[in-house]
């Protein structure tokens, strides 16, 4: 291998790999390449990431006086782009549209996914949802929270709801596209020796992601196609003055929703495996059991969404149920949590940024899961149905969990991805800076929540200005958090030193070719022989 | 099965829970108001409708045939089963474009020109036209859209590219006409026939 650790980096020619193979923006807005169409994703959702960021910058100012700095009806606005901009054109396509996209060909030992043009295919929808929800944007913005509940989305709200649903409805076949191509792909594309057992969990936790959005996403599809023709034509579909049924729009619309909310943590998971795996220099504890929670988790999701509607006015028995099975979810994402820890118990564990991302992943999302419970038990969630605690656990599940767990990832495979090391000392002060930044945001909106502010509200009674001017600080520490790495993930691109094969000591076939890999990723087709996370016999690896 | 098969059935799968959210909304609100739903069967043209589930039954039957003459590379008669399909979907749609029609006459188009009666039910009655319209609309996009793949079959058959070899995309296509009859099935009783269960 030539890691060019002797000569200099002006002078070594680079070897072809799948970023200098080809030149020009013509080879990147038509290739079929599954690393290529990754990177274009890479950098529309951080844009989509940015704009969302921008949103909650300007309404946590307005939350710094109790009366509110903005409008009512700009503060509405700002937390709905927000939340749909986050929602739909970040967290759904994070994970899988960028690290998976990328990885999962390579670490099943394939030349690309099944359907590449597909593939393309599904970052062009993409595009297009976004540039739609843009346009709404620019218009003026959507003022009825991400969730689009009518009968105020269709027949009260004077905001550009069409343009906005429509956006986030073409995202969606973006989305089904891609679970498609992973289910397809882990079935029919796997190299010899790859059987089901030997699957990376990353891989089984993106198999498990693509089958909520193959189930999912046609439902909200045809939630907001129905939402539209009511604001439109008011056909009466959900209007409550001619016997339509609001409680029916919400039922159809948390049945994707809720799904939608492992379709945001399970890729995270994955991740999360990986990284502890590699960084404790051990197989990862109960492998077969994290494999199948993944798949227990994505069952499972698709029951458990009347936990969202407790105080709308379904019947008791339908709570209780939709109660208990919420706590049935809570047993697979457990068993994940408790795994990671033992992989790490008596482990070889090196304190890398990817591994800081994953501490930071498992406390966070252990919180975010843990007050999950809360709301899930019928009692208190009355009392804290609608206010912060709720938007704290989310927050927590969210961006403690998957936002983590992207920047997890994306500086574990940074060196696959661009052939360069990241400076290592400003990559952990960033990671610092994300985690106290995070905590103290949104730590203080579980009080907020639990002492009663209500959620989307402008304005809020003046004893809660402390916690909420503590948040508003936290947010720009957050927000800075997240710049630090652009900037050096940038730098390091150009400048960085050069990564090698397998710069962590890594177990698995994305870490056997070269980094950047080349197009077809493998000069011949591997042939698996061992388990994943085989790291007993590390040595042979190691290039 | 091969790729490409085993991506129609996981689009397939996705198809169905799109249908699957308006089928949910009909069930609800017929159990909400299993009156006006029985009432709305007045308006509904049992004959066209019968002669459509006909007319899609056949088409099914030659797209089937046309799948079989691909896999014996029998070109000259792919061809004629793809055209026939054709012609059977086209009655279809402009069976049911004569249906809309008279619909819009009789003022039956909800959010257009909605006015029924026996006024007792005409509020919760909108609700079943516009579920019938948005149902039996959705099912006409997707025979469009399978119009528009036939074309392409019958196209690529003519330049020889089926054989017994190779003919993935007459089964893939063969599969989604399949799926869009499958629909039909359930629509005709539920829309059509509600208030002829004596």
């Amino acid at each position: 291998m030539a890691t060019l650790a002797h000569g200099t980096p002006e002078v070594a020619v680079e070897e072809v790999n799948y970023l200098n193979v080809e030149h020009g923006w013509k080879s990147w807005l038509l290739t079929t390449d599954h690393k290529r169409i990754a990177m274009l994703y890479v950098f529309s959702i951080t844009l989509m990431f940015f704009v969302g960021g921008a949103f909650a910058v300007l309404f946590r100012i307005n939350l710094l006086e109790p009366e509110g700095l903005f409008s009512p009806e700009m503060y509405n606005r700002l937390f709905s782009m927000h939340g749909i901009v986050m929602v739909f054109f970040f967290l759904v396509p994070s994970i899988p549209a960028t690290l998976a996209n990328f990885l999962i060909p390579i670490m099943i030992g394939a030349k690309d996914l099944a359907f590449p043009r597909v593939n393309l295919l599904s970052w062009y929808i993409y595009v297009l949802g976004a540039i739609l929800t843009m346009y709404a944007v620019v218009r003026g913005g959507v003022d009825t929270g991400w969730t689009f509940y009518a009968p105020y989305s269709s027949t009260y709200s004077n905001s550009y709801v069409l343009a906005a649903a429509f956006g986030v409805f073409t995202a969606g076949f973006s989305s089904i596209l891609t679970g498609l191509n992973f289910i397809v792909t882990v079935h029919k594309m796997r190299a010899p020796g790859m059987t089901w057992s030997r699957l990376p969990l990353f891989v089984w936790s993106n198999y498990a992601t693509g089958l909520i959005q193959v189930l999912g996403t046609p439902v909200l599809a045809i939630t907001l196609l129905l939402l539209a023709f009511e604001r439109i034509a008011h056909v009466g579909i959900f209007d409550p003055n001619i016997g339509g049924d609001p409680i029916l729009f919400q039922h159809l619309f948390w049945f994707y929703s809720h799904p939608a909310v492992y379709i945001m943590i399970l890729p995270g998971m994955g991740v999360i495996s990986e990284i502890v795996a590699c960084f404790s220099k051990k197989r990862l504890f109960g492998y077969n059991f994290v494999a199948f929670s993944s798949m227990a988790i994505a069952v499972l999701s698709f029951v458990v969404w009347g936990h969202h509607m407790f105080i709308t006015g379904q019947s008791m028995y339908t709570s209780v149920a939709f109660s208990f099975l919420s706590f049935m979810v809570a047993v697979p994402s457990a068993i994940k949590v408790f795994n990671w820890t033992a992989t790490m118990y008596k482990g070889s564990v090196s304190f890398d940024t990817p591994m800081l991302y994953a501490f930071g992943f498992i406390g966070l999302f252990t919180i975010g899961g843990l007050t999950g419970l809360h709301l899930a038990t019928l009692g208190t969630d009355v009392a804290t149905h609608g206010t912060y605690f709720v938007v704290a656990h989310f927050h927590y599940v969210m961006v403690g969990g998957m936002v983590m767990a992207f920047l997890g990832g994306i500086h574990f495979w940074w060196p696959k991805m661009t052939g360069r090391m990241y400076p290592e000392a400003w990559s952990k002060f960033a990671a610092l800076i994300v985690f106290i930044g995070f905590n103290l945001t949104f730590f203080p909106q579980f009080i907020l929540g639990y002492l009663g502010m209500p959620r989307r509200y402008h304005a809020y009674p003046p004893e809660f200005q402390a916690l909420n001017v503590l948040s508003t600080a936290g947010a720009s520490i957050l927000g800075i958090g997240y710049l630090i790495p652009i900037v050096y993930l940038i730098w390091s691109w150009k400048y960085g030193p050069r990564a090698g094969k397998n710069p962590w000591g890594a177990y698995g076939l994305e870490w056997t070719i070269q980094s950047p890999p080349t197009t077809f990723n493998f000069d011949e087709t591997p042939v698996v022989t061992r388990e994943a996370y085989d790291y007993g016999e590390l040595e042979e690896v190691v290039g | 099965m091969d790729a490409s098969m085993l991506g129609m059935w996981t689009f397939l799968i996705t198809e169905v829970l799109f249908f699957g959210g308006m089928f949910a909304a009909y069930a609800v609100y017929r159990a909400m108001y299993p009156g006006a739903f029985e009432s709305t069967s007045e308006y509904m043209d049992v004959v066209l409708g019968g002669t459509n589930t006909a007319v899609l039954i056949c088409s099914s039957l030659t797209m089937v045939l046309a799948v079989r003459a691909a896999q014996l590379s029998r070109r000259n008669e792919l061809i004629r089963y793809l055209l026939l399909t054709m012609v059977f979907g086209s009655v279809f749609l402009v069976i049911k474009g004569f249906e809309y029609h008279s619909k819009w006459v009789e003022h039956l188009v909800p959010g257009f020109n909605f006015q029924y009666k026996p006024e007792y039910y005409a509020h919760n009655a909108q609700i079943l036209f516009f579920l019938y319209f948005c149902m039996t609309g959705m099912h006409a996009l997707h025979m469009i859209v399978g119009l528009g793949l036939l074309t392409y079959l019958v196209i690529q058959a003519y330049r020889r590219v089926f054989n017994a070899n190779y003919f993935s995309p007459v089964e893939m296509i063969g599969l989604y006409w399949h799926f869009v009859d499958v629909v039909w099935i359930f629509l005709f009783p539920l829309l059509y026939l509600i208030g002829h269960r004596k």
